[in-house]
């Protein structure tokens, strides 16, 4: 599973950072990124649907392999 | 005391200020949302109350039609002086882009997740220095005695003003928010707050700090420093947005806890349910709403909205709306999909979330580790505060 947060879409709501800090960064205006190039690790892909799925912008997309 | 004359048609003529729709708003948006998504009323000037979730967040994207300079639910209908003592008002809440743009960026800093990890602690200790207070008693007011003190301390240490004067800033943003229909309390209020800052600010000039109003006195914008205005409208709308909101989502989450006793058990026995439950009752009981102005005459789902109309962005019922949340009147504390708006929507999304979430947090925190069995006193009348913000002003809980 491969994720990106959209930076035109997230306003900073932190709502994924806040499900899994393992996932998601943000930086000092609190816009997240996914750590790393997106991967998921499988021990993490249901904190990423969970995230994909609370975010309030709708800024979180599930990317094709 | 009546504030509003009585409400028979919701569709036609709603008035938040209503004494029954302060205690209880969530059935008429749920039979508005059904009968009349986007209501409207006459009182105050001409507003609209939307109630669906899809509705709210397409209005608060759209900010060419729907501009933030005027954010108060209740319109000042008083006198004006001649001059504005803020003619930008409270940026970047009160104003569009492009100042929006680059005021805002002045203060997300400050309410960034690591500054906010950093304000943790003096927040905890706060908690426990207020339960001691009361704890020994067996009961206690949780919304006055405590939901009501954490955060406007915690922000006067961000501002760098004392906490000591916690009362009077508190009498300020209820001045300003809670009574705003009463013109003469509310300009008193602001200008109380403004004539306290604009001492603060000469204080700062001579002898500056690693506060925030120092820094932002500090601050350059394309080569020259900011407008005074600018750092005191700042200023103040963190104190105002600081203050009653997230003592307004403590004092709902402590009531629904005092009024819940399953959930109450849970969330003690499972504190790793913690997060996912602050969501919850951010969802549930979101405290905010906030306005928009029409910028031009535009039909909108069949409303004939008219330039100058205030919008009332109801983020409280867009988090009630059944199309988009299971079963949105129970609390679930771990419910899963929980796309809540209650810091808002798109540009103007609530700079202060992190912060509010934390102090959210640690107040329940350290309330359920102290006062993990408590409910509200047989007998006692719960208050409420509605308008611009809802929450619990008296909430007599006792833990015997």
């Amino acid at each position: 599973m491969k994720i990106r947060v959209d930076p035109d879409k997230c306003q900073g709501h932190g709502r994924c950072y806040g499900l899994s800090s393992a996932l998601f960064t943000t930086d000092d205006y609190g816009l997240s990124s996914v750590i790393g190039n997106g991967t998921v690790p499988p021990e993490l892909e249901g904190k990423a649907r969970l995230a994909i799925a609370n975010c309030p912008e709708f800024a979180i997309e599930e990317l094709e392999d | 005391m009546a504030r509003t004359s009585p409400v028979s048609d919701w569709a036609q003529d709603f008035d938040v200020l209503d004494a029954g729709y302060i205690e209880d708003p969530f059935s008429i948006w749920d039979e508005l949302r059904t009968q009349c998504p986007i209501a409207h009323t006459d009182r105050r000037g001409s507003n609209w109350l939307p109630t669906r979730y899809a509705d709210i967040t397409a209005m608060a994207h759209d900010i060419g039609h729907f501009s933030s300079l005027e954010v108060a639910v209740i319109p000042f209908e008083g006198e004006e002086p001649e001059e504005p003592l803020l003619p930008y008002g409270l940026p970047p809440i009160s104003v569009d882009p492009p100042i929006h743009t680059w005021t805002r960026r002045l203060l997300l800093p400050w309410f960034s997740h690591r500054r906010v990890e950093g304000y943790e602690g003096l927040t905890r200790d706060l908690c426990v220095r207020l339960i001691d207070e009361f704890i020994e008693a067996g009961h206690a007011d949780a919304a006055e005695h405590y939901a009501q003190q954490i955060p406007v301390r915690v922000i006067a240490h961000i501002l760098g003003v004392p906490s000591d004067l916690a009362d009077t800033f508190t009498g300020w943003v209820r001045d300003v928010l809670e009574f705003a229909d009463d013109e003469e309390r509310r300009m008193r209020a602001m200008e109380g707050l403004f004539t306290y800052f604009v001492a603060e600010v000469a204080v700062r000039r001579a002898n500056p700090g690693t506060d925030l109003l120092s820094q932002l006195l500090n601050t350059e914008v394309d080569g020259a420093p900011l407008e005074e205005s600018i750092v005191l409208g700042a200023a103040a709308l963190v104190l105002i947005a600081g203050v009653d909101t997230t003592w307004s989502a403590i004092g709902s989450s402590l009531w629904h806890l005092a009024t819940h006793e399953d959930d109450r058990r849970r969330l003690v026995e499972d504190p790793d349910l913690m997060p996912l439950a602050i969501e919850e009752l951010l969802r549930a009981y979101s405290p905010v709403t906030m306005a928009r102005i029409v910028t031009e005459d535009v039909e909108f789902k069949g409303c004939p909205m008219k330039a100058g109309d205030r919008i009332l962005m109801n983020f409280p019922a867009a988090n009630r709306d059944p199309e988009v949340f299971e079963d949105p009147s129970k609390v679930m504390l771990d419910r899963q999909h929980n796309r809540h708006v209650a810091f808002g929507s798109g540009i103007h999304r609530c700079a202060g979330s992190n912060l509010a979430r934390m102090e959210l947090r640690v107040a329940l925190e350290e309330w359920l580790r102290r006062i993990p069995d408590f409910r509200v006193a047989d007998g006692a009348e719960v208050t409420w505060a509605g308008g611009q913000v809802r929450g619990p002003r008296v909430l007599p809980v006792v833990f015997p």
